[in-house]
């Protein structure tokens, strides 16, 4: 971290700072810590998602003061008691169900920004690989809690994404069968996986607010990247973190809230799956099988490969190929405001993701007619994972060296002061 | 501070030295105790924690109260020619098929070495037991397999002549559109092997014993 300039304004603040300088830790972390001046409107998405894992940790261990983990009484207890007994029961558990979607929705925005600006590149690898750890977190903990309400799809959804593992028997006969009879404590998802399904529900989020406090160490060691992409040159192209960058992430904060709030209330099973309301029956597998909006993409992936150890590790590669994207980019030049050819294959990237996102959504055998050809959607699926992998793979370290980038500017001062003048 | 106090030692006094610590001793000579003692303790370290974390892995697997569910027996008496009953069978479904002579001539039709998964997952048989149609029941008529879908764990739905799910006749796993044919034989989609055929045997000539 800079240099701190905190001084204790009182003798007491002098006596305490001399044996606990965390007034100083939290003075210099977020109030005069000095943060490029040029950052735009994707850049509140850290407070925001800050927020939002306080919301979901508070809203949570409300939420386990009245919830039976067990696979009798579960259903029982979020849909008759919470929703319907307990005072403001149905708004926590609205709050917290539709929070894991904003959640989600926060975060992409953030990888996404992070991907435009090129905000994994060195200084920053360490920063992109713990904002990895925490968004696989995040997936395994709103995996977890999915199956908490334990209506069909927490059910069928726990075994279609714990069956995953059974592909290992593809390597190793009888393993991946014996690591989903451990992971399940059972033949079959039931009261045991549901108990530890809560058990790790509950961790988790205190897991992942440790890798935030680990993340916000990594952005101030080397200070935050910005739209330009190139560094702090002094304090000319700096401002002090409070008042300027506390009052407009509060201020979209609140934009954000409103939005979230929206859901809530107006719409609370927007993103929701009408077949959880009916209690999980581990004889009957719904007709359509869908895990929520934020993972679709990769669902679709899954679903793409006609063989299932392939699948799975196409699955688990999307996943893991963002730990290396601070090496599969050789460009020189950070954002891809100065990247032209980038900046289109981004685009198309953050399409794809789209795309894939929608033939998740659809069934397994699905198609589109155009003009009187079918057109299976299974295909827009191995494209959409062949652009995915080539992305990062293959366009990114070969674009990097070769893209004829365009002119930096000399300073984020310059840059912000030659805008104005125009 | 530490450089503070490093600068005041004279510098005519030689730092104590021990045999082993310099650099150049310690790739010259033969291991010594002070080794030998780091890697036993650290040995030792490792076996005790990997002892001390076996409780904890092996508390998630399935407990004597659940292995001790893990046989059935049913009565399959009313169950119809053409017609499939589901019983549930250590948390699974399992399905119970009085097969048409239609559906086993189908199955009967197909030669082993055609289908994508050429064993039979018999438990009741050898591993290596070749996937036709014989191997696949213990009466014909009787078609008994595990009702999950080998690829990620779904349901299949049954496959009737009224309302026909895939194209064999068997059924068809909704989740991502893997076939099986009257034998319960995959035959298009991910799915990587048959469906499994539990350990049974036939108590009576309408009861099965199950697990």
């Amino acid at each position: 971290m800079a240099h701190s300039s905190y001084v204790p304004k009182t003798k007491l603040g002098r006596w305490f700072d001399q044996r606990l300088p965390i007034v100083r830790l939290v003075s210099d972390s977020f109030v005069t810590y000095p943060t490029p001046r040029n950052l735009n409107f994707w850049y509140v998405f850290g407070a925001i998602l800050t927020l939002m894992l306080v919301v979901q940790i508070v809203t949570g261990i409300v939420l386990a003061m009245h919830y039976v983990p067990s696979a009798d009484a579960a259903f029982g207890s979020v849909e008759q008691r919470i929703m319907r007994e307990v005072n403001y029961g149905w708004l926590i558990r609205y709050i917290h169900a539709n929070g894991a979607s904003m959640f989600f929705l926060a975060v992409y925005v953030h990888m996404f920004r992070g991907l435009y600006y090129g905000s994994y590149k060195a200084p920053r690898e360490i920063l992109w690989i713990l904002g990895v750890f925490i968004y696989l977190l995040m997936t395994a903990t709103a995996f977890f809690g999915y199956v908490l309400p334990w209506g069909q799809m927490s059910f069928w959804g726990a075994t279609v994404i714990t069956s995953l593992f059974s592909a290992i028997d593809q390597i190793i006969p009888n393993l991946g069968t014996a690591i989903t009879h451990w992971l399940w404590g059972d033949f079959a998802v039931g009261d045991a996986t549901l108990n530890r399904f809560f058990s790790l529900h509950y961790l988790l989020p205190f897991v992942i607010a440790g890798v935030v406090g680990l993340h916000i160490w990594a952005l101030h060691v080397p200070g935050n990247n910005n739209p330009l992409g190139i560094d702090v040159k002094g304090p000319q192209d700096t401002v002090p973190f409070y008042p300027f960058y506390t009052v407009k992430d509060g201020f979209f904060m609140v934009l954000f809230v409103i939005f979230y709030l929206a859901f809530v209330f107006y719409a609370p099973n927007f993103f929701g799956n009408p077949d959880n309301y009916i209690q999980a029956n581990p004889l009957v597998t719904p007709t359509d099988i869908v895990p929520e909006w934020y993972l679709l993409p990769f669902y679709a992936m899954l679903r793409a490969i006609p063989s299932k150890l392939i699948g799975v590790l196409v699955l688990v590669g999307a996943l893991l190929t963002l730990l290396f994207v601070p090496w599969l980019d050789t460009s020189k030049v950070r954002s891809c405001r100065f990247r032209p050819l980038m900046k289109q294959l981004f685009w198309l990237f953050a399409a794809d993701c789209i795309l894939l996102g929608y033939v998740g959504s659809q069934t397994a055998d699905a198609a589109w007619h155009l003009g009187g050809i079918d057109f299976p959607l299974v295909w827009l699926a191995r494209f959409g994972t062949l652009y995915y992998f080539g992305f990062f793979w293959v366009l990114m370290p070969w674009i990097g060296k070769r893209e004829v980038t365009r002119p930096l500017p000399e300073s984020i001062a310059q840059a912000v002061l030659a805008k104005g003048k125009h | 501070m530490g450089r503070a106090i490093l600068s005041r030692v004279p510098a005519d006094i030689p730092c104590p030295r021990h045999e082993d610590n310099t650099l150049a001793n310690a790739t010259e000579t033969e291991p010594t105790r002070r080794d030998f003692l780091y890697i036993a303790t650290g040995a030792a370290a490792a076996m005790g924690a990997g002892l001390a974390a076996w409780p904890f892995l092996d508390q998630m697997n399935p407990s004597s109260a659940v292995l001790a569910m893990a046989s059935i027996e049913v009565d399959i008496a009313a169950i119809q020619p053409g017609q499939q009953v589901v019983f549930k069978w250590r948390g699974h479904p399992l399905f119970v098929r009085r097969r048409t002579p239609k559906e086993i001539a189908a199955a009967r039709a197909v030669a082993p070495s055609d289908l994508p998964d050429g064993l039979a997952r018999n438990a009741n048989l050898t591993d290596s037991a070749p996937a036709s149609d014989a191997n696949r029941v213990i009466k014909p008529e009787w078609l008994v397999v595990v009702g999950v879908c080998t690829h990620l764990g779904c349901t299949p739905t049954v496959s009737t002549p009224q309302s026909p799910q895939g194209s064999y006749g068997g059924w068809l796993c909704h989740c991502h559109g893997s076939e099986y044919d009257t034998a319960g034989r995959i035959r298009k989609g991910p799915a990587p092997q048959n469906l499994a055929v539990p350990p049974y045997a036939f108590t009576g000539p309408t009861k099965l014993k199950i697990g």
